[in-house]
C-alpha cells in the first residue's frame, strides 16, 4: 500500500516535481494547511507579499525574466479577488502563472461561507483554464496539468482552487505523465512549403521589414538568437513592439526602434509603405495597427503565430504560419542559407533603395526633445539612467503612462527578458512588484523599475517586502505630479481640461522611503542627476529615487488615433520646423 | 489635431453577416458550458440557439450544437478561440445553407380549443412530423420537428386556432451520408 499524502503535501509534491523554487503569497483561513506543509519543504522559499495583487504581479515578474512559470498562493474570497488583475494582465501579455487559491470546504461552497467567493467563475474569463478540485484523488493530475497548459503554446494563466477539506483529505501522490498528447492540441503545424513560400517572398521584395513581438520572449533565448540571425542573413530592417524589446539588439542599425502609437517616425512609415511584412510573434494589437482600413496597404503580410487564434484576428494576412517560433525561424534560416549554396545572389542590393528611404526618415530624428537646463526632463533622465547603467545586465520593469513609453523609447535593450511591462492590460502598478519578482529570481542583477509616481503609489505597499528579503530594487520615479498619459490625451483632445489627472496631496518620497526602511534619493536638478543615479546604482540595498521632471513634457512622437501610420504627430521641434515652413507640413 | 476624441480607433467597414452552426465536442464536467457561453458573451458573439447533452457516457463527451452569426473573420475566430479552450475536443462548423448537413430543431405546442381547431392545427404542421403527445376533450400538446424558420411560422400560424404555449429546442446537426464531421 504505498503512503497517502494530504491534499497540501501533494500540492508541494507536485510543485517540487515542477521544480518551483519560489512562491509568491498572502496566508489566510482557507489555505493555511498548505502554509503549515510550507516548514517540511525548504527547496521552496515562500515570498510574503503586502497584498494579493503584488504576489500576481511578482511572479509575472518572476516568469518573463527567467522564462519559468511564475507560482502564487493566495486565499479564497478577497485573496483571490485580489489577485484578479494580475491574472487579467498575465492572460494579456501571455505570462505563465500557476496560482493556487484556497476555497472555503467543499460543503459550504454555494452556501455564501465565509471569504466565499466562485473564484473559477470570476477568473474563468481571465486564465488560460481553472479547476476547481473537488476530489482530493484528482490533486495531482490537475496539478501537473495545470503546469503544461501554463506553459505550452501561447503561455498563459491558470488557476487551482482547492477547498480547505481537500488540502487536509489524504490520496496516493502521482508524478507527472511525461509527453502526454496534447488533447489534438499540438504547436508546430507548418510545413516546410510554407517556409519555401516565405523564402520565395524574402527574395522578391523590394521593401521589406520585419515586426517582431512578444512571442520571441516567450519562446526563449534561442529565439532571439535565431531572429538575429535571419535579421542578418536577410539585411532587412526590423522593428519592434514593446513586449518584443530586446529580442534584437536596440542600438544595433538594423532595428528601427519600437513601432505603433508612441513609436518611432522610421518605423512607422517603413511599416506603412512596405512591399512585405513579416510579423513574428506579435499579434496587431490596435495600439500598433493605427486605423485598420489603411495599416500597412500595399504589403504582402506574413504571420509567423504559435496561437492559431492571432492569425487574421485584425489584419487579414497573405501566409501564415502556425508554430513556435524557435522553430520556424529556424526552418527559415536553414532554408536561406541551402538556397544561398545554390546562387550566391542576395536580395540585399534589392533594398538598398529600400534603406535609403528609412535613412532618410531616420533623420528626422523623431524621439528627439528639447532638453533643458532648468529642469529635468523625463527623456532625459531615461537616457542617463541607460548610458550609466547600460555596461551592467540590467533588467527593467515599469508601470503604466508616459515613462513607460519614455522607457520604451530611450532604454536600449540587448538581450530578450530583460524588459517587464504591462503592455497588453495596461496595469498602473506593476512595475514594483515585478521588480521584487525579478530581483528574487536573479539577486545579483540590477533591477531598476521605471515608474511614474501616480503608478507606484498603487502597490507601494510592495516596497514593504523588497526590505524584508532585502532585495535590491531601485524604484527610479518620474515625478511630474500628473498622471502623465491622462493629462497628454486631455491637452491633445480635449481641450486642456485636466480633469483629476493632478495629484494634489503626493506623499513626501523622501519620507516614505525612510518609513519603509530602505534609501530615498531626490533629484529635481539637471546637474545633479548623474551623480543621484550613480549614487542609486552603487546603493546595496532598495530605494525610492524621486526624480522630479517637467511636468508639461509630452510623450512624442505619437499616431493620434484613427490615423494611420504615416499620419504621425512628431515632437515640439518639428511642429515649430513646420510653422515656419508652412506648406511644407503636407509633404511629411 | 484629430477630431476623434478616444484612445481607440473607430470602427471601419464590416463585412457581411451569415448564419453558421458550430458542433463542439467536450469534457462533460462542470463548468464546460459556462466556458463556451462565457467564451461567447465575452467577445461579444451572437448565440441564437443552444443544445448540449452527454452523447458519450464511457469517453464522458458531450456535444455543443451552437447557432450563431457572424461575418466570416468573426466565424473563424469563433472556430479557433473554442478549439483553445482546454476541455474541447473537436470544432466542426457549417453554414445554414449547407446542403451536406441536416439540422432540426423539435418544439412542443400546447393547443387549448374545440376538436376541430385541434384537428386545424394538426393538419397544418402536417409537413413537419407531428406527433400528438397528450390529449383531452379541450387541449393538446403537439410535438414537431423542423427548421427554425417553419417552427417560427407555425409558432405564428396556430395562435389564432388556440396555441397558448410553446417549448422549443436549440438545433441539433448531423452530416448527410456516411461522412462524419471533423
Amino acid at each position: 500500500m504505498p503512503k497517502l499524502l494530504t491534499g497540501a503535501e501533494i500540492v508541494f509534491k507536485c510543485l517540487e516535481d515542477q521544480k518551483v523554487e519560489h512562491i509568491f503569497g498572502y496566508p489566510g483561513g482557507a489555505v493555511l494547511p498548505i502554509y503549515d506543509e510550507l516548514k517540511n519543504h525548504p527547496s521552496i522559499k515562500h515570498i510574503l507579499v503586502r497584498h494579493e495583487q503584488g504576489a500576481g504581479h511578482a511572479a509575472e515578474g518572476y516568469a518573463r525574466s527567467s522564462g519559468k512559470p511564475g507560482v502564487v498562493l493566495v486565499t479564497s474570497g478577497p485573496g483571490a479577488t485580489n489577485v484578479v488583475t494580475a491574472l487579467t494582465d498575465a492572460y494579456m501579455d501571455s505570462v505563465p502563472l500557476v496560482c493556487i487559491s484556497g476555497q472555503v470546504p467543499t460543503h459550504l461552497i454555494g452556501t455564501d461561507a465565509f471569504q466565499e467567493c466562485d473564484t473559477t467563475g470570476i477568473t474563468r474569463p481571465c486564465t488560460k483554464h481553472n479547476w476547481l478540485v473537488k476530489d482530493i484523488n484528482d490533486l495531482s493530475k490537475v496539478m501537473h496539468e495545470a503546469f503544461r497548459v501554463a506553459t505550452t503554446g501561447r503561455p498563459g494563466p491558470v488557476l487551482i482552487d482547492i477547498p480547505k477539506d481537500i488540502q487536509f483529505a489524504k490520496a496516493k501522490y502521482k508524478k507527472p505523465n511525461k509527453e502526454k498528447k496534447l488533447n489534438g492540441k499540438s504547436h508546430n503545424k507548418f510545413s516546410q512549403d510554407q517556409i519555401d513560400e516565405l523564402v520565395k517572398l524574402l527574395s522578391k521584395a523590394k521593401k521589406p521589414i520585419i515586426y517582431s513581438g512578444g512571442g520571441v520572449i516567450n519562446s526563449g533565448p534561442k529565439a532571439s538568437r535565431a531572429l538575429r540571425e535571419f535579421v542578418e542573413l536577410t539585411g532587412f530592417p526590423i522593428t519592434s513592439t514593446l513586449q518584443g524589446l530586446g529580442a534584437y539588439p536596440g542600438n544595433d542599425n538594423q532595428f528601427l526602434g519600437m513601432l505603433g502609437m508612441h513609436g518611432t517616425y522610421e518605423a512607422n512609415n517603413a511599416m506603412h509603405d512596405c512591399d512585405l511584412l513579416i510579423n513574428i510573434g506579435a499579434r496587431f494589437d490596435d495600439r500598433i495597427t493605427g486605423k485598420i482600413d489603411e495599416f500597412s496597404p500595399n504589403s504582402k503580410k506574413v504571420h509567423i503565430d504559435i496561437d492559431p487564434s492571432s492569425i487574421n484576428k485584425i489584419i487579414k494576412v497573405d501566409l501564415a504560419i502556425v508554430g513556435d517560433v524557435t522553430s520556424v525561424i529556424s526552418k527559415i534560416n536553414k532554408t536561406i542559407a541551402k538556397r544561398k549554396n545554390g546562387h550566391s545572389k542576395s536580395n540585399k542590393s534589392n533594398i538598398a533603395k529600400w534603406w535609403e528611404q528609412i535613412e532618410k526618415w531616420r533623420e528626422k530624428a523623431s524621439l528627439n526633445f528639447v532638453n533643458s537646463d532648468e529642469s529635468i526632463k523625463p527623456q532625459h533622465a531615461v537616457q542617463r539612467l541607460y548610458e550609466l547603467t547600460k555596461n551592467k545586465d540590467t533588467y527593467v520593469t515599469t508601470e503604466v503612462g508616459q515613462h513607460q513609453m519614455w522607457a520604451a523609447q530611450h532604454y536600449k535593450f540587448n538581450k530578450p527578458n530583460r524588459w517587464m511591462t504591462s503592455g497588453g492590460l495596461g496595469t498602473m502598478g506593476y512595475g514594483l512588484p515585478a521588480a521584487v519578482g525579478v530581483q528574487i529570481a536573479h539577486p545579483e542583477k540590477l533591477v531598476i523599475d521605471i515608474a511614474g509616481e501616480a503608478s507606484v503609489l498603487m502597490t507601494m505597499q510592495e516596497m514593504s517586502t523588497a526590505v524584508q528579503y532585502n532585495l535590491p530594487i531601485k524604484i527610479f520615479i518620474l515625478n511630474n505630479q500628473y498622471m502623465g498619459m491622462v493629462r497628454q490625451w486631455q491637452e491633445l483632445l480635449h481641450e486642456k481640461n485636466y480633469s483629476e489627472s493632478y495629484s494634489e496631496a503626493l506623499p513626501d518620497f523622501m519620507k516614505m522611503a525612510e518609513a519603509y526602511g530602505c534609501k530615498g534619493i531626490k533629484a529635481d536638478n539637471p546637474a545633479d542627476l548623474d551623480d543621484k543615479i550613480q549614487e542609486m546604482i552603487d546603493y546595496d540595498g532598495p530605494v525610492i529615487f524621486d526624480c522630479h521632471v517637467d511636468p508639461n513634457e509630452n510623450c512624442f512622437p505619437m499616431i493620434p488615433s484613427g490615423k494611420p501610420h504615416n499620419q504621425m504627430i512628431l515632437g515640439p521641434n518639428d511642429q515649430q520646423e513646420n510653422k515656419i515652413k508652412g506648406k511644407g507640413k503636407a509633404l511629411v | 489635431m484629430p477630431k476623434s476624441k478616444s484612445a481607440y480607433s473607430i470602427p471601419t467597414k464590416k463585412q457581411k453577416p451569415d448564419t453558421y452552426i458550430f458542433v463542439v465536442w467536450v469534457d462533460n464536467e462542470a463548468g464546460v458550458l459556462a466556458r463556451v457561453v462565457g467564451l461567447f458573451s465575452g467577445r461579444g458573439y451572437n448565440i441564437e440557439s443552444l443544445a448540449v447533452a452527454e452523447v458519450d457516457a464511457v469517453k464522458n463527451i458531450s456535444r455543443i450544437t451552437i447557432v450563431t452569426t457572424g461575418t466570416p473573420q468573426v466565424i473563424d475566430q469563433i472556430r479557433l478561440q473554442l478549439t483553445k479552450l482546454v476541455p474541447v475536443h473537436k470544432v466542426a462548423e457549417f453554414k445554414r445553407e449547407d446542403k451536406d448537413v441536416i439540422f432540426k430543431e423539435m418544439a412542443l405546442f400546447k393547443v387549448v380549443g374545440k376538436r376541430n381547431k385541434i384537428q386545424k392545427c394538426l393538419n397544418a404542421c402536417k409537413k413537419f412530423n407531428p406527433v400528438i403527445l397528450d390529449e383531452t376533450k379541450t387541449s393538446a400538446v403537439i410535438q414537431i420537428t423542423a427548421l427554425r424558420r417553419e417552427i417560427d411560422k407555425m409558432n405564428k400560424k396556430l395562435k389564432p386556432l388556440g396555441l397558448i404555449s410553446t417549448s422549443r429546442t436549440g438545433a441539433v446537426a448531423m452530416t448527410r451520408g456516411a461522412k462524419i464531421f471533423n
